[in-house]
């Protein structure tokens, strides 16, 4: 386990899976994602206020990578697509069936307005040597998620540490 | 909830000054309408079954960005809406389930104004359950730096998150 495959080492810097969003970004699931977390920022909820400070409605910041995750079916798809396809990837290439998510860092830029169309594209920035924690064996990696809205401003950077394990038997 | 009044300037803080602590009582509906409102299908985050036998914990659990999408609600609370996030890092350390009271407190931990301006207060922030610590969290949140003075105006090289 200690080797790490050459495909994996060739994927570290490599700008992968760059796609456009499956959908607009539509105020219905903004309410869904407040109501999740009882969100009662008026921005949200408040059109006068929202016109005032952000000169008409925006997306909580938070909702970044919402916009990119597909839905669970879609009729003309083939296969089953992943939100976070390159911890996939690793999770298959280094045999690791189990993984979790430790670290999460969110940068964001140019605020996310319904109908904003937003392109994403993945970047695998490290995998670590194997290491042993409660969970099992595995290793830890990092990905970074750019995205950019349709006019090609950048509106935020998602950094995600995962850690991908085999359960102790 | 946050006030739409609310209109926490930089002057209203300072170094070491508490955040309202904030609890919340999670149950399953909380889980799993965390995880469809952030689009995430993945069984750990509605099937009791694949948690316990696949991840090996005791339930179904929190996920990620819903985690991110209640540290939002929690800073804006304190903020109001004037209040612009810039930069949020948190780690997991424990998973939350169904039947623990999360309890969101944090702290400002310093003040600054960037080159272009632009008020910052960096926040230290956590979720526990009981004397569990499950995330801890940092982030930084722009401010108004006088009562006219609105972070969401700024574009470009003049916002610098």
């Amino acid at each position: 386990m200690s080797e790490l495959p050459e495909q994996v080492r060739e994927w570290i810097g490599q700008r992968r899976y760059e796609q456009a969003g499956e959908f607009e970004v539509e105020r219905g699931y903004i309410f869904t994602s407040c109501a999740s977390v009882e969100n009662g920022n008026p921005l949200f909820w408040d059109e006068a206020v929202a016109r005032r400070l952000t000169g008409g409605w925006i997306a909580p910041p938070t909702m970044l990578s919402v916009w990119f995750r597909p839905h669970a079916w879609a009729p003309d798809r083939t296969g089953t697509e992943q939100p976070l396809q390159v911890h996939f990837d690793l999770k298959e290439q280094l045999g690791l069936p189990e993984a979790v998510m430790t670290d999460n860092t969110l940068v964001f830029g140019a605020p996310v307005r319904p109908g904003d169309r937003l392109v994403t594209w993945q970047v695998l920035r490290s995998v670590s040597e194997p290491k042993r924690t409660k969970l099992g064996l595995g290793r830890f990696w990092v990905i970074d998620v750019e995205s950019v809205n349709q006019r090609g401003d950048w509106v935020g950077t998602e950094t995600y540490t995962g850690f991908g394990y085999r359960r102790d038997s | 909830m946050s006030n739409p009044d609310a209109r926490l300037t930089l002057d209203d803080v300072a170094p070491g000054q508490a955040l309202p602590e904030l609890a919340v009582d999670v149950c399953a509906t909380t889980v799993v309408l965390g995880a469809l409102a952030s689009r995430d299908w993945r069984p750990m985050h509605h099937d009791k079954d694949f948690a316990q036998q696949r991840n090996g914990v005791r339930d179904i659990f929190l996920n990620t960005p819903n985690l991110a999408a209640w540290y939002e609600r929690y800073i804006s609370d304190w903020t109001g809406p004037t209040g612009r996030l810039g930069r949020m890092q948190f780690r997991m350390r424990d998973s939350i389930f169904p039947g623990d009271r999360m309890v969101f407190r944090g702290a400002v931990e310093s003040v600054s104004t960037d080159d272009v301006g632009c008020g910052w207060a960096e926040l230290t922030l956590r979720v526990s359950v009981d004397d569990r610590v499950c995330t801890e969290c940092r982030a930084r949140v722009a401010l108004p730096c006088t009562a006219s003075d609105n972070p969401w105006r700024r574009q470009g090289t003049d916002w610098r998150p």
